[in-house]
C-alpha cells in the first residue's frame, strides 16, 4: 500500500495536537482536582443548574437549527448583490463579546428597546425579555448565524451536476427536497445541533443576565460559585466533569445520528436552481433572508449607534490594547489552523470509525471546557515554574485557539476527507507524499475552509476575555479587558466605543481571512 | 537570526538584572485599581518617589478573584501586600494564614463604624445603595418595603459572582434578620434581572433598562464631577445602608518585609487617601486635610451604617445565599 510509506507526517502531528488539547482541557481539570482539599457531592441546587443548562441548551440548539434550515436554503438558491457581505455580517453576533451583545440585544428587545418603543406607540405594553425565552432568544441570536453557515456549507457541497440532472428530469422543489436536500440535512444537522448545544451548555453571563434571576443558573455559574464563593476546588473540578459528560453524551448522540453521505463528487460549479424560479419561492426566500438579517443586524446596528459617539474619545491605551488583541488574534488563528490541519489529517489517516471519532472528539473538548477551570488549572501548573503574568498574552492566544478548534475541525475534517476521496488515489499513483502532498494537493484545495477557520479563530479570539482574568498583565490589557476596565470606571460611552472598535476589528479579520480563502474559488 | 535571538535573550536577562538592583515591592490588587483612571498610577508614582523601590501592581479580577488567586499561590506567592479585599472576605483570608499583622495604630479612621483588626487595614469604604435617575423616578422608595410595594424595576448582581451582589445579601440580612426571605420574595417582582458583575448591571441601568441599579452612594458623584450630570442620585433607605470596607494586608512570607510595612503605613497617609475619592469613587478611610472633592457634599448620608463583623459575615453568607436562591427561584 502506498500510503504506508508516509504515515509519519500524517499521524504524529495529529496525535501531538490531540495530546495538547487533552492536556489543556482534561489535564487542567485534573490539576484543579489535585489541589482540592476535600470532596463534596453535588447539592440539589447543582442539579437544578444541570437541568436548566440542559433545557436551555436543547431549546436554543433546536430553535437555532430549525430556523437556520430555511434561511440557509434561501441563501443557497439566491444570488444577489451584497450576498457575500451579508453572509460575513451574519457571522458577527457569534464573535461579539458577551457584554456588547447583551446591550445590543436589549437595545432592540429590552424594556427600553426599539420594539418596546414601537409597541408603546400603538398602545401595547413593553416586551418582557427576561426569562427562559430571553435566554433562548439570545442564544439563537448568537448561534443562528453559525447554524446557517454550517448548513449552507452542506447545501453548497451538493454538486451542481445533481441539480442539473434533477432539472432535466423535471423535478419540482418537493422532489429535490426529498432526493437531494433531505439526505444532505440528515448528514449536516446532527453536527450543527451538537455544536450549538455544546456552546450553549457553557453559557453563563448571557443566561444569567437575560434569565431574570437565579433560576437561570447554569453549570458554568455553579463552577464560578464553587471557585470564588466557596473556594471548593474539588467541587469546581467535579462540575467541570459534569459539563464534559453532558457534552460528550451530546456529541455521542450526534455521531450516532450522523449518516455519512455517499455519492460521486461533482465538479464544484456554481449551483443553478431551475426549480426555484417561481415568484412565490422567490418572495419566500426574500422574506426569510430579510427577516433573518433584521433579527441579526438590528442589535449590531444599535451597538454601532451607541458606539460611535464614544469612538472619538478613545485614548492611546485603547489603541495599544487593540494592537495587542490583533496580534493575539493572528497568533490564535495560526495555532488553530495548524492544530486543526494536523488533527484533520490524522482523522483521515486513522482507520476505523471509532478511532476517527475519538480523535475528532478530542478536538471538540475545548468548547465543553470551562474557561474558568482551564485558567485555574493552567495557573496551578504554571505558577511554580514561572511568573504567570509574563506569559499572559501567549496563554491567551493558545486558549483562544483551542476554543476555535472545534469550528475549524467542522470545516476541515470533511474537506480533507473530500480531497482524499477525490484525488487520493491519483496522488498515491504519482507518489505525492509528505510535504509535497500537503503543498500541491491539500493546501490549494483547502484554501476555503482554512480561510474560514483562520478568520473565525481570529475573530473569536479578538472578543474573548477567556482565561485572561487570572493572568492579566496590568500593563498589557487586551481590548476586551480594556473595555471592561472602562465600564468598571463608569466610562460607559468610551466602553461602547471600544466595543464597536472590537466589533469592527473582529469582522475585518474574519472577512480578510475568509475572503483570502475564497480568492479564485469561483473559477 | 539565531544571533539576534541570543542577543535579545541576553538583553532581557540584563534588563531583569538591572531591575533587580532596586528592590521590588509586589502589590496584588483588583483590576479597576490598576486601570489608568484608577488610583494605581498616582499611588505608584507617589510611593516610588519616597521608597527607592519599584512598586509593581499586579491585578486579578475583583476582590474575590484576588483572594482565590492568593489562595492558589499559597505561601509561595510573590505578593508582599494584598490590597482590595473587603470585610466579607477577610475571615476566609485570615484563615489561610497567609497574612501577617500590620502592627499599626488604628485610632484615626474616619469611618461610620468602629473598625478593629490587627491584620486587615482599611483604606477606603462606601455604602451600597440603589442608584436611580431623578428624571424618571421622581419619588424614590425610602425602604426595601417601599421598593417591594412599588412597580420600579431594579437590576442587581449575583452574590455568587459579584462583591456588591454579596453586599446586598448581607444588607437585607442585617436589616431584616429572619424576615430576609420574606423581603426577598416581596422584591422578586421588582428584580428585573441579576447580572454576573457590576458593569453589566450599571450598563443596563444607563441604557434605560431598569429604574434603579445596585451600586454605591458615591456613584452619583462620578456623573456629577466627571460628566457634569446631576440627574443621578442614590435612594436613602430608612433601614440603613450596608458598608463595604476595603482593606490591605501584608503577606507573612514577604521577602520585602520592611518595604511592605512602609507601604502599609503609606496607605493611611494623605498622599494615598486624597487620590481615593476621584479615582476609586469611594470614601477615604482617613479624611485628607483638603477634605472631600467638591460634589461629594451632594451625596446622601445614611442614618445607620450596617456591617457584620468578618466572622459573622462568613458564618451568615451561606444561609443568606440559600434564602436568596429559594426566594428568587419560585
Amino acid at each position: 500500500m502506498a500510503d504506508r510509506a508516509q504515515p509519519l507526517i500524517r499521524f504524529w502531528p495529529g496525535f501531538g495536537a490531540a495530546a495538547l488539547v487533552a492536556a489543556l482541557t482534561l489535564g487542567t481539570v485534573l490539576a484543579v482536582a489535585l489541589r482540592a482539599e476535600g470532596w463534596a457531592g453535588l447539592t440539589p441546587s447543582d442539579w437544578a443548574a444541570v437541568r436548566f443548562t440542559l433545557l436551555q441548551a436543547l431549546l436554543s440548539a433546536a430553535i437555532s437549527v430549525a430556523l437556520a434550515v430555511p434561511v440557509a436554503r434561501a441563501l443557497a438558491r439566491r444570488r444577489f448583490r451584497g450576498r457575500s457581505l451579508l453572509v460575513t455580517l451574519l457571522g458577527a453576533p457569534f464573535i461579539l463579546p458577551v457584554i456588547v451583545a447583551i446591550l445590543g440585544l436589549l437595545a432592540v428587545f429590552g424594556r427600553n428597546g426599539l420594539f418596546s418603543y414601537l409597541f408603546g406607540t400603538i398602545g401595547l405594553p413593553a416586551i418582557d425579555i427576561y426569562g427562559l425565552h430571553g435566554v433562548v432568544l439570545a442564544h439563537v441570536f448568537f448561534n443562528l448565524p453559525l447554524a446557517t453557515r454550517l448548513i449552507l456549507q452542506g447545501w453548497l457541497a451538493i454538486p451542481a451536476e445533481r441539480f442539473r440532472l434533477a432539472a432535466s428530469l423535471g423535478f419540482a422543489s418537493d422532489d429535490i427536497a426529498r432526493v437531494l436536500e433531505r439526505p444532505m440535512l440528515r448528514n449536516v444537522l446532527p453536527g450543527a445541533f451538537m455544536v450549538i448545544f455544546v456552546i450553549c451548555t457553557t453559557s453563563f453571563a448571557v443566561a444569567l443576565a437575560l434569565g431574570g434571576g437565579p433560576k437561570a443558573t447554569t453549570v458554568e455559574l455553579a463552577i464560578y460559585q464553587a471557585f470564588r464563593f466557596e473556594f471548593d476546588l474539588g467541587k469546581a473540578a467535579l462540575l467541570a466533569l459534569v459539563q464534559f459528560t453532558i457534552c460528550t453524551v451530546a456529541a455521542g448522540l450526534a455521531l450516532w445520528a450522523h449518516v455519512p453521505e455517499a455519492g460521486a463528487p461533482g465538479l464544484d460549479r456554481a449551483v443553478e436552481r431551475w426549480d426555484a424560479r417561481g415568484s412565490g419561492s422567490r418572495w419566500l426566500d426574500a422574506a426569510l433572508i430579510t427577516l433573518a438579517a433584521l433579527f441579526l443586524l438590528l442589535p449590531l446596528a444599535m451597538v454601532t449607534v451607541h458606539g460611535v459617539p464614544g469612538m472619538a474619545g478613545l485614548g492611546n491605551s485603547v489603541a495599544l490594547a487593540a494592537g495587542r488583541s490583533v496580534l493575539v488574534a493572528l497568533a490564535a488563528a495560526l495555532v488553530t489552523v495548524v492544530l486543526a490541519l494536523a488533527l484533520a489529517f490524522a482523522v483521515q489517516a486513522v482507520r476505523g470509525t471509532i478511532g476517527k471519532g475519538v480523535l475528532e472528539g478530542i478536538g471538540y473538548l475545548a468548547i465543553a471546557a470551562s474557561p474558568l477551570v482551564i485558567g485555574t488549572g493552567l495557573f496551578i501548573v504554571l505558577f511554580p515554574l514561572l511568573d504567570p503574568v509574563s506569559v499572559a498574552l501567549p496563554i491567551t492566544a493558545l486558549v483562544n485557539a483551542l476554543m476555535s478548534l472545534p469550528f475549524a475541525l467542522r470545516a476541515l475534517v470533511p474537506a480533507v476527507a473530500q480531497v482524499e476521496h477525490q484525488f487520493g488515489q491519483l496522488a498515491d499513483s504519482l507518489s505525492l507524499h509528505g510535504w509535497a502532498r500537503l503543498r500541491h494537493l491539500y493546501l490549494p484545495r483547502l484554501r476555503r475552509p482554512v480561510g474560514f477557520a483562520a478568520g473565525l479563530a481570529a475573530a473569536l479570539s479578538m472578543g474573548d476575555l477567556g482565561v485572561i482574568a487570572l493572568f492579566a498583565d496590568p500593563e498589557a490589557a487586551t481590548l476586551p479587558l480594556q473595555m471592561y476596565r472602562l465600564m468598571a470606571a463608569y466610562r460607559m460611552d468610551e466602553a461602547a466605543g471600544a466595543g464597536l472598535l472590537l466589533l469592527v476589528l473582529s469582522l475585518s479579520l474574519f472577512w480578510l481571512f475568509d475572503r483570502g480563502g475564497r480568492i479564485d474559488a469561483d473559477t | 537570526m539565531k544571533s539576534t535571538l541570543i542577543a535579545t535573550g541576553l538583553l532581557a536577562l540584563a534588563s531583569t538584572a538591572q531591575a533587580q538592583e532596586k528592590p521590588v515591592l509586589t502589590v496584588y490588587t483588583y483590576d479597576s485599581f490598576v486601570a489608568e483612571w484608577g488610583p494605581g498610577p498616582q499611588i505608584e508614582a507617589a510611593f516610588e518617589a519616597g521608597c527607592g523601590c519599584d512598586l509593581q501592581l499586579v491585578s486579578a479580577g475583583d476582590g474575590a478573584a484576588l483572594l482565590a488567586r492568593v489562595r492558589l499561590e499559597g505561601a509561595r506567592t510573590d505578593a508582599d501586600v494584598v490590597l482590595g479585599l473587603d470585610t466579607n472576605l477577610t475571615a476566609a483570608a485570615a484563615e489561610t494564614g497567609i497574612f501577617a499583622p500590620h502592627g499599626l495604630d488604628l485610632a484615626e479612621f474616619d469611618m461610620p463604624v468602629d473598625y478593629q483588626d490587627n491584620i486587615f487595614l482599611p483604606y477606603d469604604w462606601g455604602y451600597f445603595a440603589f442608584v436611580y435617575d431623578q428624571k424618571t423616578v421622581p419619588n424614590p422608595p425610602e425602604s426595601f418595603e417601599e421598593l417591594a410595594a412599588s412597580d420600579l424595576k431594579v437590576v442587581i448582581q449575583d452574590p455568587r459572582s459579584s462583591t456588591p451582589g454579596l453586599g446586598l445579601l448581607l444588607w437585607i440580612k442585617a436589616a431584616y434578620g429572619d424576615r430576609a426571605p420574606e423581603i426577598w420574595e416581596a422584591l422578586s417582582d421588582n428584580i428585573l434581572t441579576v447580572t454576573k458583575g457590576w458593569s453589566e448591571s450599571y450598563g443596563m441601568f444607563l441604557a434605560g433598562e431598569a429604574d434603579m441599579v445596585l451600586s454605591y452612594t458615591t456613584s452619583p458623584a462620578y456623573h456629577l464631577i466627571a460628566e457634569d450630570d446631576a440627574s443621578k442620585a442614590a435612594a436613602k433607605f430608612n433601614e440603613g445602608h450596608y458598608l463595604q470596607i476595603e482593606v490591605a494586608a501584608k503577606v507573612a512570607s514577604s521577602d520585602q518585609s520592611d518595604l511592605a510595612d512602609q507601604f502599609m503605613e503609606f496607605v493611611l497617609t494623605e498622599e494615598f487617601q486624597k487620590t481615593i475619592p476621584e479615582t476609586n469613587w469611594m470614601y477615604p478611610a482617613v479624611m485628607p486635610s483638603t477634605g472631600l472633592p467638591e460634589g461629594f457634599e451632594t451625596l446622601i448620608t445614611p442614618e445607620t451604617a450596617l456591617l457584620y463583623s468578618a466572622g459573622e459575615a462568613a458564618e451568615i453568607r451561606e444561609e443568606a445565599l440559600q434564602e436568596w436562591l429559594t426566594a428568587l427561584s419560585r
